[in-house]
């Protein structure tokens, strides 16, 4: 174990806010996932009881008939905000004070930094690299991903969870966002604490060697069963993708007739959304983890395989 | 400024008045006289003084705000926050549970604020910044060791982009959990997509600023990736068959050439001290404007039952 290598990724600088964030994010899950499940037992109790529901004010925070609903924003946000501010500026300052921002040598044509690695928050594109070509990790993936997000609130016909956390009544949306998250993260983490010189996977203690050299037996998916002549490829690779894309929207569809209250919101769904979150969801949220599994695990380089561009 | 005064409010003339009735000699009458009007210039200045202990109820501080501050009234608690250009863009009242902070945690506010700190840092940084590549590495140089307080400014710039990336993320996590992005607020999170998006080009388009080994093979990393746009980049698919090159591809359209250089640093300098920052402010002003229109912030709501599900409106 080389705790040296580890520590000196981890304490590089620009390293610490994702640090930070291996704190941040499970600390805000819990806190989400607190209140949803707070009141995924009042939303339980209520349907049992229709008579409470009647009268409950259906929140589980405390309140009293009399109490004001509304309160004056000065001084009773103005003051969170104020507070809120000076907290901030105190992380700041502190942050500031103890720790530098990095400078490196200056920019020199020359001398490759190896590695030379984006900024933590771009390592996820970066590390897309690594499973497609550059036109897809770079361009492709991330206008599906700009696209598909603002697309989600025009897909998602679900009427539930509009302004409280909740799971239960959601289950499938959080799902699906829950898979691009996690894998979002992985993507940045594997970038940031196990790609090494040559962006060769080295485990977290491992020594980064300057001189290692990877034989790459990478395969192609055709050379499993033998293709060698371009048409057969492209052939090959276009029922490939194409049967993902059936056997994945299966997946998904199954997922969405799970019970009785999931089948009930596709009713509510019209097709085009249907459609819409089906493509965005199989090439985005389902494509890249699988993709990531055949390269890590069984090196597979492209699927598709054709004279003008691979996949 | 003039205070109100008692004497005002009675109506008497403010000027220096002696008393009627003393007789008055040349020599002592001219002392005797100058002693007493003294005497009422200094009874009139404590009244006055008086008047200034309270700074609320002065011509100066009316003129600024509009509305008294009395805590107790609650119309002055209202136009507090509605006759306040910076503060006019919350409402006046809000749902007792959203200032709860297990609701919004904050974020949204807290990634505003830190844009905030990163614009008033970074107008700072500018009077020590040349875009050249003679002068870019040795500026930081300087900011480090020589001007006061320099290595803090730069710090403090670069740590608050790295912490608003985090809350912009925790932010719109959030959104998602509460659900937040549904209707009426489809657009606005729209809005807010691209609003990280340029969050994300902010901090990317300042990684090249200090013109050192970091900045530039990240960029290089970056902008290599835009030579294999497909049909516009010169390796990208379809891209030479278009005709792209090194030479005319978006790569070189981003970066100034087709190497990053000197013209890639001003490109960069002028992105990020002034194009994004002006469209990112015009789509917070959006963003901010939306959510009052969607009808403030989505909760925390009152829970829905399943047994309530309406049918779909055809
Ligand atoms: C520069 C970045 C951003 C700033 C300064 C910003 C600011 C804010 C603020 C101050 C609020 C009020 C509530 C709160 O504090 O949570 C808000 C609400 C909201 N934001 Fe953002 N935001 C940003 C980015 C985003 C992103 C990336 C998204 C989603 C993709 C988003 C979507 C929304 C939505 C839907 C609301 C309404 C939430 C509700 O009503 O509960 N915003 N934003």
């Amino acid at each position: 174990m080389d705790w040296h290598q580890l520590w000196k990724i981890t304490a590089a600088p620009d390293n610490i806010p994702i640090v930070a964030m291996l704190f941040l994010v499970p600390f805000f899950t819990w806190l989400g996932l607190k209140q949803a499940r707070e009141n995924d037992r009042l939303i339980e109790q209520l349907e049992r009881d229709p008579q409470l529901a009647k009268t409950h004010h259906r929140k589980t925070l405390p309140w009293r008939p009399g109490w004001a609903r509304e309160l004056h924003v000065w001084p009773f946000l103005i003051r969170i905000e104020f507070l809120a501010a000076v907290i901030v500026t105190v992380i700041l300052f502190v942050w500031s004070i103890t720790l530098d921002a990095p400078l490196e040598e200056p920019a020199n044509p020359n001398l490759t930094m190896n590695p030379s690695k984006a900024p933590w928050y771009f390592l996820g594109l970066q590390e897309m690299l690594v499973y497609f070509d550059p036109w897809i990790a770079g361009v492709v993936m991330p206008s599906l991903i700009m696209v598909g997000l603002m697309v989600f609130p025009y897909v998602d016909s679900n009427p539930f969870g509009n302004g409280y956390y909740t799971i239960k009544q959601r289950r499938f949306a959080l799902g699906m966002f829950g898979i691009g998250w996690l894998t979002w993260i992985a993507l940045i983490i594997i970038g940031t604490f196990i790609r090494g010189p040559g962006w060769i996977w080295f485990w977290p203690g491992q020594t980064w060697d300057h001189n290692a050299v990877v034989f790459d037996k990478n395969r192609d998916l055709h050379d499993f069963v033998g293709i060698t002549s371009m048409p057969a490829k492209i052939i090959f690779g276009a029922i490939v993708v194409g049967l993902f894309y059936v056997l994945a929207g299966l997946l998904l569809h199954k997922l969405m007739t799970w019970n009785g209250f999931e089948r009930k919101l596709l009713a509510r769904t019209s097709l085009l959304q249907y459609v819409m979150f089906q493509f965005f969801a199989i090439s985005v949220l389902i494509a890249l983890p699988v993709k990531i599994a055949l390269r890590l695990a069984l090196n597979i380089k492209y699927v598709w395989v054709t004279p003008w561009f691979n996949v | 400024m003039e205070p109100e005064s008692p004497e005002s409010k009675t109506g008497k003339p403010g000027g220096i008045t002696t008393k009627p009735g003393v007789t008055t000699r040349t020599g002592v009458g001219l002392l005797e006289k100058a002693r007493e009007e003294s005497l009422a210039l200094k009874d009139r200045a404590l009244d006055e003084a008086k008047a200034y202990k309270d700074p609320q109820q002065t011509q100066l501080w009316k003129s600024i705000f509009r509305v008294s501050h009395e805590r107790s009234d609650p119309r002055n608690r209202s136009l507090a926050v509605l006759s306040n250009v910076f503060l006019h863009l919350h409402p006046a009242k809000i749902n007792r549970d959203a200032v709860r902070y297990g609701f919004t945690w904050g974020m949204g506010g807290i990634t505003f604020y830190l844009f905030i700190v990163l614009t008033f840092t970074g107008v700072l940084l500018m009077f020590y910044y040349h875009p050249t590549k003679v002068q870019a590495f040795r500026d930081i140089l300087y900011l480090e060791h020589d001007v006061p307080f320099g290595k803090l400014l730069r710090n403090m710039h670069r740590w608050a982009a790295h912490l608003m990336i985090i809350t912009t993320w925790l932010h719109m996590f959030r959104v998602v959990l509460t659900g937040s992005y549904k209707r009426p607020r489809e657009f606005n999170w729209c809005v807010g997509v691209v609003l990280l998006v340029l969050t994300l080009l902010l901090s990317f388009t300042g990684y090249l600023l200090p013109d050192d080994q970091l900045g530039f093979w990240a960029v290089t990393v970056g902008t290599n990736m835009a030579r294999a746009t497909p049909m516009f980049g010169s390796e990208g698919p379809f891209g030479p068959q278009l005709g792209m090159t090194p030479f005319n591809d978006v790569r070189f359209g981003l970066l100034g050439g087709s190497i990053v250089d000197s013209n890639a640093l001003l490109r960069s300098y002028i992105w990020h001290c002034i194009g994004i920052p002006l469209v990112a402010s015009i789509f917070m002003a959006v963003h901010f404007w939306r959510i009052r229109k969607d009808g403030g912030i989505s909760g925390p709501a009152p829970v829905m039952l399943e047994s309530e599900m309406k049918a779909k409106k055809p």
